[in-house]
C-alpha cells in the first residue's frame, strides 16, 4: 500500500527507512517517527475499529492519549490487548488490527522483562512542553537535582504539533537546546517516553518507560520493555498540559472527525494529511491554526465554522487565504458511512439552530476548547473550580509540594507558559529553600493575536430526528446525550450516578475528552451550575498500564522468593521432598528408592523413636532479645514468667493475643541476665517479631529492650531419640552429657574445631534430645560431623511430616494447625503454662470473660479411629455420635474438627489430635467423623498418647 | 460487520430510580447511611413489615461508599456456624433479588473458587468444605486437576512459587453489579414512599437519657422513632457522637480493573496465600481486589505499592494477565472488627441499632443483613441471622473468628 496522505517534506519522520506493517490483515508502510495512527492515516485510513456496543465505526479521533476512538490489538511482536493506535510508535514487522470493544489477551505468557527504580529529586517537572521545560531548565540551572519525564517519544510537548517560533527561529530549535543543556547537567534525569500516572501524598509519583516497545522485534532482550519509576520528589511540578474538547452534535462518532489540534499534530509532527477537503467547526481561536495550517499544507478547507456570533479576529487571516468563515454557525451533524462524506452546518442563534446545508468534506475537524490535564493534580486530592472563561476545571488550591504550570493551569499560549514555568519552578526552590539561578533567560515568544472569548458550547441541540441517540458524549462506551437525560430523567443527580448509570468517562481513556462534556451536559440539564455538578474523581493510572510491568521483577522465583537454609543443597542431594512453610522449602520427608512417604514416614519415625533422628530446624524463628528490660517484656508478652528463668536454662513460653487466643509459641533461652534468645514457628517468626516491636514501641516506649531477628544467624539441628546423647557425647567429648550435668532445658556452649557451638537439651517428641546450633557458614560441615558421630546408632535425617508425627504423639500442638485464632492455652491443656504470679501480660484480661469459662469450649484431645485403619482426613468435621449412623439433615451440629491426624509407627495405627467441644469431659466416648459419606467412629482420649509419663525425655 | 457486539447484552435501566425529597422533620426509622445495607433495610422494612415512615440518610450519593467499590463477590462459604447462616440466607435472598428489584442486576453464580497453596491451606479449607456441607451450603474440595476444569488461565502447574493443591468450590457463588443492586434496593424503597436524602451528613444526635430522640444533620434537625448505624468504614466517626466505643478499625481497601478483555475467566477466583480474587465483570474487565493498607484512615485511597504487589500476585497465577492494562484503581474504607466478623444489633442506646464491622463481606451480606436488620428495628429484638454478632461479645468473649474465611487477611 502506499501512503497517498503523506505529504512531500516536513515532520519530524525519517522518510530515508521505510518500515512495512500490518494493519487488518493489509500490509502498510510508514516511517520511523511515526505512530501506527499517523501511519494508517497516511495511506488514508480512518477508521480503525468499530464501537463495543453499537458495533459503529470508530476512527482516530485526536494525536495522542486522549483519542476515543482508535483501538487497536497488537498481534505481533506479542498480543496486547487494547492500544490507542495513536500512542503505538511504528516499527518494522508490527501487526495489529482494530478492536470490536474488546481486547484480547495472549495465550502464551509474557517473556519479556520488566522493573522497577527508585529515584529520589528535588523536583520533578512532568511534561517536557514549553511550560515543563522552562521549568525544568530553571530548577536545573540553580543546582537541584532534577527529573523531567513526557509521555512523548521527545521532547517539544504541543510545539511539536504546530508552527511557533521562539527567539526568531523554530521553537523546536529552542527545545532542542534545552534538552541539550538538561543532558549537561549532571544532577537531570530525564526521560522521554515516560508516562506519569500515579501522583500520591508527599511527592511520590509513579511513571511508567516505555524502553523497547519502540524498537519492535529489533528489541534487545536484555533490556527491560518497561520500567516503573518511583520518584519521590520534594516538590512536583505538573505541566501536563491540556486536551482538546469536542463538542457534541449528531454522528459526531463517524470516522473523519477529529480534534483540531491533533490534525496539526499530525501534519506537522508526522507529515500526513488528515484530508482533502475539511471543514472546520470550532468555539475559540485556537482551531484556527488548524485552518490556516492545513490549507497551506494544500488541504481543501471549505469552512470554518465559528459557534460564536462575533467571530474571531483571525477570520480576516482566513478570508485573506480564501477560507470562508461563517460565523455564528455550528456543525449539526455529518453524512458518510464509514467517513465523513458531509458536514451538515447551520446558523446557531440564542442556542436556536437554524435550517442547514450539507458541505461536502472527508475530515471534519472540531475545537470546543481545551480541558488543563488536571490529572495528576486531582489524584493527589487536590480541589478543582469550574472556570467559566474556558468551560472546564482548574486547579483551585495550592497544594503542599505539588504545583501546577503552563497549559495544565489553563495558561493557553506560549508566552505564558514559558513565563509560567519558569515562575512556578522558581516558587518550588524558593519553598524547598534552594536559591534560583541568577540567570534565567526566557526565550521571547512572538506577540500573539489577542483571541477572542471562547464560547463554552458542550452539544449542538439535536436536530437530526435522533433525539440524541447518535450525539456521542463517550464515544469508547457508546454513550450518548440521550443517555445523560435518560439519567436525569430517572431522578439522578449526583455526576457519579450520571457516570455509572451511562458509563461516561469508564471505558479506556477514562474520559478524558467525554468527562468535562458530561458534567456540562448534565449540569445543563438539571439547570445547575458546572460547579455545582462538579467531576467525577480522577484515580490512577492516568493512562493504562500493562500488569506485568506493575508487577516488574516480582514474577517467578522472584515472586515471593523462596528461602533456604544452608543445608539446602544437602537435602536436595539426598532426594528431600520439600513442603513450603511460609517463605521456606523445607524437607518434609527423605525417601528412600521404592518408598511413599508412608514408609519413609513410619521409617522415620522408628529411627528418631528408637535410635537416633536428626531434623534441620533452622527455620524456626529467632529473636535476640537485649536490654535491661528484656525480661519485663518477655514477662508482659509470654503467658508465663519469664523473669525468673535462670541464665543457661530454657522455658517453653506461649504467646496470645488481645483476645487471649495462642499465637505462637517456642522456648526461650536465657543467655544472660538482659539477653534472651526467643525461639518462634517457622510461619510466625515475622509476625512475632512485629508484634513484639509494636508494643515495645507503641505501648510500652519507656522499656528499654531490642528485639533483632536472627533466624538466619543460626543453624538448629535436632539430634532425637535414646541414642542421641551418645551421638552428642561423642562429637564433643568436652561436654558431660550426663543428665545431671546437661539436665533437660538446659544449654551449654562448647565448640567444634573451634566452631562455636550451642547445645540444648530440647524436645519436640518426648525422646531425650539435643539441639544443635551453629552458625550457617559451618553449618553443613557440623551436620555432616553429626551424621558421621551417629553413623554408628543408624542416625536418620527426618522431614517435617516425622516431626509432626512425632509431635502429636506427645499431644504437642502446632500452632497454626492445631489452633485456629480460638484456641486458648487453656485449651490446649497448657494451663500450666499461663502465670498465675504476674500482675498482667497481654491476653490475661480476656481469660477472664464469660465465654472462656464455658466448660463446653473446644479442648485439644486425641482420636483414635475404632477401626484402627482409617486416617481421618485432616479438617473433617466431628459430630455426636448417630446410633442409627445417619446423619441428621442439615444444619448439622458439629463438635469441631481433626487437626492433625497420622499413622504411627509407635502405636501400630492411625491417630489424631482434634479440637473437640467439651473435649476433655467427653475422654473414652465414641464420636463420629464424617468421612466420604460414612461415618467413621473414633474414641476420644487424652492427648498424649506415647510415653504419658514423660519417662523418655532425659534418656 | 459482526451484527453482535461485545456489548450488546447490557440491560438498560428503569426510566425512573428515586425522588430527591426534602428532609421531614421527623420519621419513625432513620437509616444512616445510603449504602447497599442501608437501602436493603429501606426496603425490607417496607415490604416486611410495612413500615414506610422512614429516611435514609447518605452524606454524599446513594451507594457511593463501599458499595461502589467492591469486587461484587457474592458467596456463603464461611466456616463457623454463626457466619454462614447469614451469608447462606444472604445468598438465598440473592437468588430471588431481581425478581424482587425488578432491576436486572445481573447476578451471574458463576461459582468461587479459593485456592490451597499449602497444606495447612489444604487442611483449612477441608475443614471449612465439611462444615459448609453439614451446614448445607454448597461446598466441594476440588483437586488441582479438576480446578484447572473449572478455571482453565489458573496456572495449576507445579512450576509456581506457591503451587496450587486444590481448591475449595462453591458452584452457588458469583457476581452481581453492585450500583444496580444498590439502585435496586433504592427504586423499591422509593416506590414505598421511604425517602432517600443525599448530601445529608449526620453532625450529631439529640438525646435522652438512653434514647436517641433526633439527628441533627447538614440539612436540619430530624427526629426519629428509631435509629438504625448502616455507615460502614464511617460508623465510628458515627458512634463517637454518641459515646459508644466500637472497636472498629477503619483501613482503605483498594481494587482495580483492567480493560474490556474477550472472555477468558469463567468464575471467581481467590487465593490468600498468593493474593488475589479476581472475576471477569459482564462487559469483560478483569475485576480484581487488592490488599489493605495497613494504616488506619478514612481517606478513600490507598498506597501504590499495594496494586503493585497485587498485579505481581496476579501475573503468578493468571499468567495470561500479563499484557492486561490497569485502567483504574479505587478505594474503599473496610470497617474491620478483632475477630473479623461483623457487629449487628443493640446499642447503650434503646432505639439506636448499629451495623457494622462486615470488613470484606459487605457486599455479600447485603440482602441478608437488610432483611435481619428490619426485622431487628420492627420488632425491637435481633433476628437469629444476627443475633451472635453482639457488640456484647467483645466484652462475654463469644468471638466468631473468621480471619480465616476473609478474602483479605484483617
Amino acid at each position: 500500500m502506499t501512503s497517498p496522505f503523506r505529504t512531500a517534506e516536513g515532520g519530524r519522520i525519517d522518510r530515508g527507512t521505510t518500515l512495512e506493517f500490518t494493519f487488518d490483515g493489509q500490509t502498510h508502510t510508514g516511517h520511523p517517527g511515526d505512530t501506527l495512527a499517523s501511519a494508517l492515516l497516511a495511506s488514508g485510513r480512518h477508521q480503525v475499529a468499530t464501537s463495543v456496543k453499537l458495533g459503529r465505526p470508530r476512527g482516530i479521533a485526536a494525536a495522542w492519549a486522549e483519542d476515543p476512538g482508535g483501538l487497536v490489538q497488537i498481534e505481533e511482536p506479542f498480543p496486547e490487548p487494547m492500544l490507542l493506535a495513536t500512542t503505538v510508535e511504528l516499527h518494522d514487522g508490527l501487526v495489529a488490527h482494530g478492536l470490536p470493544g474488546q481486547g484480547r489477551l495472549a495465550e502464551i505468557s509474557d517473556s519479556a522483562r520488566y522493573d522497577a527504580v527508585h529515584h529520589h529529586v528535588d523536583v520533578l517537572v512532568v511534561g517536557a512542553g514549553p511550560a515543563g521545560l522552562t521549568a525544568a531548565l530553571t530548577a536545573a540551572r540553580s543546582g537541584a537535582r532534577v527529573a523531567l519525564v513526557d509521555e512523548q517519544s521527545e521532547a517539544g510537548g504541543s510545539l511539536l504539533g504546530g508552527t511557533d517560533r521562539l527567539d526568531d527561529a523554530p521553537a523546536l530549535e529552542w527545545v532542542a537546546a534545552a534538552v541539550a543543556e538538561l543532558a549537561g547537567h549532571p544532577e537531570v534525569l530525564h526521560l522521554q517516553r515516560t508516562t506519569a500516572f500515579g501522583s500520591y501524598d508527599d511527592g511520590f509519583v509513579l511513571a511508567l518507560e516505555r524502553r523497547t516497545d519502540h524498537l519492535g522485534t529489533a528489541a534487545p532482550r536484555h533490556v527491560s520493555r518497561q520500567r516503573v519509576w518511583r520518584l519521590r520528589a520534594r516538590s512536583v511540578v505538573v505541566a501536563t498540559g491540556a486536551h482538546e474538547r469536542p463538542v457534541v452534535f449528531a454522528d459526531n462518532d463517524r470516522p473523519g472527525t477529529m480534534l483540531a489540534g491533533a490534525a496539526r499534530t499530525f501534519l506537522h509532527r508526522y507529515g500526513v494529511l488528515p484530508g482533502r477537503q475539511a471543514v472546520v467547526f470550532t468555539t475559540n481561536d485556537s482551531a484556527y491554526d488548524a485552518a490556516l495550517d492545513l490549507h497551506r499544507a494544500g488541504v481543501a478547507v471549505e469552512a470554518v465554522v465559528d459557534a460564536r456570533p462575533a467571530g474571531s479576529p483571525r477570520r480576516e487571516e482566513c478570508e485573506r487565504a480564501g477560507i470562508r468563515v461563517l460565523s455564528g454557525a455550528v456543525v449539526t451533524a455529518t453524512q458518510g458511512v464509514e467517513r465523513v462524506t458531509h458536514a451538515l452546518v447551520a446558523p446557531f442563534v440564542d442556542g436556536q439552530v437554524g435550517a442547514g446545508s450539507a458541505i461536502a468534506c472527508d475530515l471534519l475537524l472540531v475545537s470546543g476548547g481545551w480541558n488543563p490535564a488536571v490529572h495528576l493534580f486531582s489524584q493527589a486530592r487536590g480541589r478543582l473550580r469550574y472556570d467559566e472563561a474556558l468551560g472546564a476545571f482548574l486547579p483551585a488550591e495550592e497544594l503542599d509540594r505539588l504545583s501546577v504550570t503552563g497549559a495544565a493551569a489553563g495558561v493557553l499560549d506560549l508566552a505564558g507558559c514559558l513565563a509560567d514555568g519558569q515562575r512556578v519552578a522558581r516558587a518550588a526552590l524558593t519553598a524547598l529553600a534552594v536559591a534560583p539561578p541568577g540567570e534565567d533567560r526566557l526565550p521571547t515568544a512572538p506577540e500573539p493575536v489577542v483571541p477572542a472569548a471562547p464560547l463554552v458550547l458542550w452539544r449542538v441541540p439535536d436536530t437530526s430526528g435522533a433525539d440524541g441517540n447518535t450525539s456521542f458524549v463517550d464515544l469508547q462506551r457508546d454513550a450518548t446525550v440521550a443517555d445523560i437525560a435518560r439519567a436525569v430523567g430517572a431522578g439522578l443527580r449526583s455526576i457519579e450516578h450520571i457516570k455509572r448509570y451511562t458509563t461516561i468517562g469508564t471505558a479506556h481513556d477514562q474520559g478524558k475528552t467525554s468527562g468535562v462534556l458530561a458534567s456540562g451536559i448534565t449540569a445543563e440539564l438539571l439547570g445547575v451550575p458546572v460547579q455545582a455538578t462538579g467531576t467525577t474523581t480522577f484515580r490512577p493510572p492516568y493512562t493504562p498500564v500493562a500488569f506485568a510491568a506493575l508487577a516488574g521483577r516480582d514474577r517467578g522465583r522472584l515472586f515471593d522468593p523462596e528461602r533456604v537454609t544452608s543445608l539446602h543443597d544437602w537435602h536436595v542431594a539426598a532426594g528431600a521432598v520439600f513442603e513450603d512453610v511460609g517463605q521456606w522449602k523445607r524437607p518434609r520427608h527423605y525417601p528412600r528408592p521404592g518408598e511413599d512417604m508412608e514408609t519413609a514416614v513410619l521409617r522415620e519415625c522408628a529411627a528418631a523413636r528408637t535410635g537416633v533422628g536428626i531434623l534441620d530446624g533452622s527455620t524456626l524463628g529467632k529473636i535476640d532479645v537485649q536490654g535491661p528490660d528484656a525480661a519485663v517484656l518477655l514477662d508482659r508478652l509470654y503467658t508465663n514468667m519469664m523473669s525468673s528463668l535462670k541464665v543457661g536454662s530454657v522455658r517453653y513460653g506461649v504467646m496470645c493475643g488481645v483476645d487471649g487466643m495462642v499465637i505462637d509459641d517456642g522456648t526461650v533461652l536465657r543467655l544472660a541476665e538482659d539477653r534472651f534468645l526467643l525461639l518462634t514457628t517457622t510461619g510466625g517468626a515475622a509476625k512475632v517479631l512485629d508484634w513484639m516491636e509494636e508494643w515495645a514501641q507503641t505501648e510500652w516506649p519507656d522499656l528499654r529492650v531490642h528485639c533483632t531477628s536472627v533466624t538466619e544467624q543460626w543453624n538448629t539441628f535436632p539430634v532425637v531419640g535414646p541414642r542421641s546423647r551418645d551421638v552428642i557425647g561423642a562429637l564433643f567429648p568436652q561436654v558431660d552429657v550426663a543428665n545431671e550435668a546437661f539436665p533437660f532445658m538446659t544449654w551449654r556452649d562448647t565448640a567444634l574445631d573451634g566452631v562455636p557451638v550451642r547445645l540444648a537439651r530440647i524436645s519436640f517428641s518426648g525422646e531425650l534430645a539435643f539441639e544443635v546450633y551453629v552458625n550457617p557458614w559451618y553449618g553443613v560441615a557440623v551436620w555432616e560431623r553429626l551424621l558421621e558421630a551417629g553413623r554408628p546408632y543408624g542416625i536418620t535425617p527426618y522431614g517435617t511430616e516425622t516431626m509432626h508425627v512425632l509431635r502429636a504423639e506427645k499431644g504437642y500442638p502446632i500452632i497454626g494447625q492445631d489452633t485456629d485464632g480460638t484456641v486458648t492455652p487453656h485449651d490446649l491443656g497448657m494451663a500450666w503454662a499461663v502465670s498465675k504470679k504476674k500482675p498482667d501480660f497481654v491476653g490475661k484480661r480476656s481469660f477472664a470473660r464469660q465465654a472462656n469459662q464455658d466448660p463446653l469450649r473446644k479442648q485439644l484431645v486425641g482420636l483414635l479411629p475404632v477401626d484402627r485403619r482409617t486416617v481421618l482426613p485432616e479438617g473433617s468435621q466431628i459430630v455426636e455420635l448417630h446410633p442409627d449412623g445417619q446423619l441428621p439433615p442439615p444444619p448439622v451440629p458439629m463438635l469441631g474438627h481433626v487437626t492433625s491426624s497420622y499413622r504411627s509407627a509407635e502405636l501400630a495405627r492411625p491417630f489424631a489430635l482434634a479440637l473437640v467441644k467439651g473435649g476433655r469431659s467427653r475422654i473414652g466416648d465414641t464420636v463420629h467423623v464424617p468421612v466420604n459419606g460414612t461415618l467413621v467412629p473414633a474414641e476420644v482420649t487424652g492427648s498424649v498418647l506415647v510415653d504419658p509419663e514423660g519417662a523418655r525425655r532425659d534418656g | 460487520m459482526n451484527p453482535r457486539t461485545p456489548g450488546a447484552d447490557l440491560p438498560e435501566h428503569p426510566d425512573f430510580l428515586w425522588r430527591d425529597p426534602e428532609p421531614k422533620r421527623s420519621y419513625d426509622v432513620v437509616i444512616v447511611g445510603g449504602g447497599g445495607h442501608g437501602l436493603a433495610t429501606a426496603h425490607y422494612l417496607a415490604k416486611n413489615h410495612g413500615i414506610t415512615n422512614v429516611a435514609v440518610l447518605e452524606k454524599g450519593w446513594l451507594g457511593g461508599g463501599n458499595m461502589a467499590r467492591n469486587t461484587t463477590i457474592i458467596r456463603s462459604n464461611y466456616l463457623w456456624d454463626e457466619s454462614s447462616a447469614i451469608y447462606e440466607a444472604s445468598l438465598k435472598l440473592w437468588e430471588g433479588l431481581e425478581e424482587d428489584l425488578g432491576y436486572p442486576i445481573l447476578f451471574s453464580q458463576r461459582g468461587v473458587l479459593n485456592l490451597a497453596h499449602t497444606l495447612q491451606d489444604v487442611r483449612d479449607s477441608v475443614r471449612r468444605v465439611e462444615a459448609n456441607k453439614l451446614n448445607g451450603v454448597d461446598a466441594e474440595w476440588l483437586e488441582p486437576d479438576e480446578v484447572r476444569k473449572v478455571c482453565p488461565i489458573v496456572n495449576t502447574s507445579t512450576d509456581i512459587r506457591y503451587p496450587v493443591l486444590g481448591a475449595t468450590y462453591q458452584p452457588r457463588a458469583g457476581i452481581a453489579k453492585h450500583d444496580y443492586v444498590a439502585w435496586g434496593f433504592a427504586r423499591r424503597a422509593h416506590e414505598a414512599g421511604i425517602d432517600l436524602i443525599q448530601d445529608c451528613e449526620v453532625t450529631g444526635f439529640a438525646t435522652e437519657g438512653n434514647r436517641v430522640t433526633g439527628v441533627q444533620t447538614t440539612r436540619g434537625t430530624i427526629a426519629a422513632g428509631t435509629v438504625a448505624l448502616c455507615a460502614a468504614g464511617h460508623t465510628s466517626v458515627l458512634t463517637d457522637m454518641l459515646g459508644i466505643r466500637v472497636p472498629v478499625q477503619s483501613h482503605p481497601l483498594q481494587a482495580l480493573v483492567s480493560e474490556l478483555l474477550e472472555p477468558v475467566h469463567p468464575t471467581v477466583v481467590m487465593s490468600n496465600a498468593v493474593h488475589v480474587y479476581v472475576s471477569q465483570a459482564h462487559k469483560g474487565e478483569l475485576v480484581m481486589g487488592a490488599g489493605v493498607d495497613s494504616y488506619n484512615g478514612y481517606g478513600q485511597r490507598g498506597a501504590f505499592h499495594v496494586i503493585e504487589r497485587q498485579m505481581a500476585a496476579a501475573v503468578e497465577l493468571f499468567p495470561v494477565f500479563a499484557r492486561a492494562h490497569l485502567l483504574r484503581t479505587w478505594a474503599g474504607i473496610v470497617d474491620t472488627s478483632p475477630d473479623a466478623s461483623p457487629i449487628v444489633g443493640r446499642t447503650p442506646y434503646d432505639n439506636v441499632y448499629l451495623n457494622c464491622g462486615w470488613g470484606t463481606g459487605g457486599f455479600k451480606a447485603t440482602p441478608g443483613v437488610g432483611w435481619a436488620l428490619a426485622h431487628t428495628i420492627a420488632h425491637g429484638e435481633p433476628h437469629a441471622n444476627v443475633a451472635p454478632f453482639t457488640l456484647d461479645r467483645f466484652v462475654t468473649g463469644a468471638l466468631v473468628d473468621e480471619h480465616g474465611a476473609a478474602a483479605v487477611a484483617h
